[in-house]
């Protein structure tokens, strides 16, 4: 890997902006290599649309705008019909596949699915959807390790909700595996 | 002199740029800090409430703009090393004592991270456009200095920077960040507190009765005292002899005047900092700094990639102007292609500097995103037709 270019859409409130910093930290503290991370979102707390934008580099990176996404996760039909299109021609598209109804995916781009949201429901609490999809992420791209991840969590997620969200994440990354396994056979 | 452990936070951190400044106040002894919350600097100010009183120091929110960047000067001569920060409309509601730090010399920093304008303009989005507001927003004749960060770990290096300039010059220093970079996270790395020089406060050895508050030493900067100290002195707007009392005539005015830009001025070199690349072998050399400096880099790779010859220039400081270095280039290359998000400001220096030598192309933008790097890149082809 030189450089890898990520981006994570969905709509406020599902912990988007989160979710891309996680990514930033794991890779830049605890995977030594080079970050950027950048956001945009809008004016509203909840439901406006948000991306998350992560390169990942072996060296020093200097245009820090993702233009053309090795890795696109999206969380929301709007993210995903904004954004599909910049997707790499060998790129990975993830999905939240409860919320995502793909078109079409070109032939040297994978397409997994995660059903995010109903997975952190059934541990209790639906907020934590971003780490099923980091874990998930985590597992299907191989771009972070799930050591760097873990660690990088329990930094960024308020005290006290720790265990909640690295169950999450474990429950994403096992769900991640198991379609990889899948996928092998 | 190192910095006091307390206010540095060691180690490899995933930070924005506006959590760097902060960080870089601390570790500069930054010990108070007052500001009005404005998108998008509000962050600096929330880290700087939650941070500074765990290291003795004190944040105040104030009523707005016009009292934050008092209350600073104030601070100052108490004996605190101080800063303000803001964007946009609040930058303008500073001018004011700007100009009146530059009078007084009051040692202090003032962090812009600038969004699109003008007025309230957009809040959330960035611009580059408040450069020449930097240097003039003040009235009257003073000199500034003005750095420009371009990622998260030079926010926090540049932070520390000003404030060291500040103590040196005694003089406002300005960070002038930009919403991208602000909100822009990567690694920062924070270096033990005995590792990081910080200029202290130059205070005078004269005893009361001996000491006049504002009588240059060599450098042509007058050491300072505190509040509460013992010392009987004046501090004023208006234009005042070496005792600091007022004296309103053209004599005193040249004579004080002259020295606050000359200060200024004759250091120049040793204030202005910039990075080359490819400079050795161009005919066209792009000139940028902060965020747009990025994006002028990935146009400059394109522009390569097409065979032509390009380098960068890229400000860090962009008052004091490098004019000795443009000056230079311009004798060396065919064009300059100056790329930053406005219509038109640092331009006019580069054009200027060049007198006429190297063709001085604008690469304009409103604000409210990066240029693409094609926008760029269309400029240098433009150059080098």
């Amino acid at each position: 890997m030189s450089t890898i270019e990520i981006k994570i859409g969905g709509f406020g409130g599902q912990g988007v902006i989160l979710a891309g910093e996680i990514v930033g930290r794991a890779a830049a503290i605890y995977d030594g290599k080079q970050a950027a991370f950048t956001r945009s979102f809008g004016p509203e707390a909840r439901g406006g649309a948000c991306n998350a934008q992560i390169i990942v580099s072996d060296e020093q990176i200097y245009y820090p705008y993702v233009t053309r996404p090795d890795i696109l996760a999206v969380m929301s039909q709007a993210a995903y019909d904004r954004f599909a299109g910049e997707l790499s021609p060998s790129g990975l598209l993830l999905i939240e596949s409860d919320l995502v109804r793909v078109r079409s995916v070109a032939e040297g781009q994978r397409l997994y699915g995660v059903a995010a949201t109903r997975l952190a429901e059934e541990l209790g609490r639906k907020i934590v959807l971003n780490m099923v999809m980091l874990g998930f992420f985590a597992a299907v791209s191989g771009v972070v390790t799930a050591d760097s991840m873990q660690k990088a969590i329990a930094e960024s997620v308020p005290k006290g909700t720790e265990e909640l969200n690295l169950k999450a994440f474990q429950k994403g990354y096992e769900e991640g595996l198991a379609q990889l396994t899948k996928s092998a056979i | 002199m190192h910095a006091d452990s307390r206010g540095v936070l060691t180690g490899a951190h995933f930070l924005s740029g506006n959590e760097a400044c902060c960080e870089g106040a601390l570790a500069a002894g930054c010990r108070f800090a007052a500001g009005y919350p404005i998108t998008p600097s509000t962050d600096i100010v929330e880290r700087m409430a939650e941070r500074l009183p765990l290291m003795g120091g004190t944040f105040i929110q104030m009523e707005d703009e016009i009292a934050s960047s008092i209350a600073i000067l104030g601070a100052v001569w108490a004996g605190q090393k101080a800063m303000t920060v803001t964007s946009g409309p609040g930058f303008s509601l500073m001018m004011e004592h700007i100009g009146l730090a530059a009078m007084t010399e009051t040692p202090c920093v003032f962090i812009n991270v600038q969004r699109g304008g003008p007025s309230t303009g957009l809040p959330t989005l960035p611009g580059q456009a408040d450069l020449m507001q930097a240097r003039w927003g003040s009235h009257g004749d003073y000199e500034i200095i003005a750095l420009v960060p371009n990622s998260p770990q030079e926010c926090f290096e540049m932070t520390i920077e000003a404030f060291n300039l500040a103590e040196k010059y005694r003089t406002p220093v300005m960070v002038m960040s930009d919403e991208c970079v602000g909100h822009m996270t990567e690694k920062v790395i924070i270096p033990p507190a005995e590792e990081i020089e910080v200029t202290p406060r130059r205070y005078t050895s004269l005893p009361p009765g001996q000491y006049q508050a504002f009588q240059p030493e060599a450098d042509l900067v007058p050491p300072m005292i505190k509040a509460g100290d013992g010392y009987r002195i004046h501090v004023t707007g208006l234009t005042h002899d070496e005792r600091g009392y007022p004296v309103i005539n053209a004599e005193c005015q040249d004579r004080l005047v002259r020295r606050l830009v000359d200060k200024i001025r004759r250091n120049a070199q040793d204030i202005i900092a910039f990075e080359e690349f490819n400079t050795d072998d161009s005919d066209i050399v792009i000139v940028s700094f902060g965020i747009t400096s990025r994006v002028a880099f990935r146009a400059m790779e394109l522009a390569r990639a097409e065979k032509l010859r390009v380098g960068l220039l890229r400000l860090k400081t962009v008052w004091p102007f490098p004019e000795q270095r443009i000056r230079e280039l311009a004798g060396e290359v065919r064009s300059f292609v100056v790329a930053e998000m406005n219509l038109g400001q640092m331009v006019y220096e580069v054009e200027r500097c060049a007198g006429g030598r190297a063709k001085t192309l604008l690469a304009p933008h409103a604000g409210g995103t990066v240029h693409s790097p094609q926008q760029i890149l269309d400029v240098i082809r433009e150059a080098a037709r």
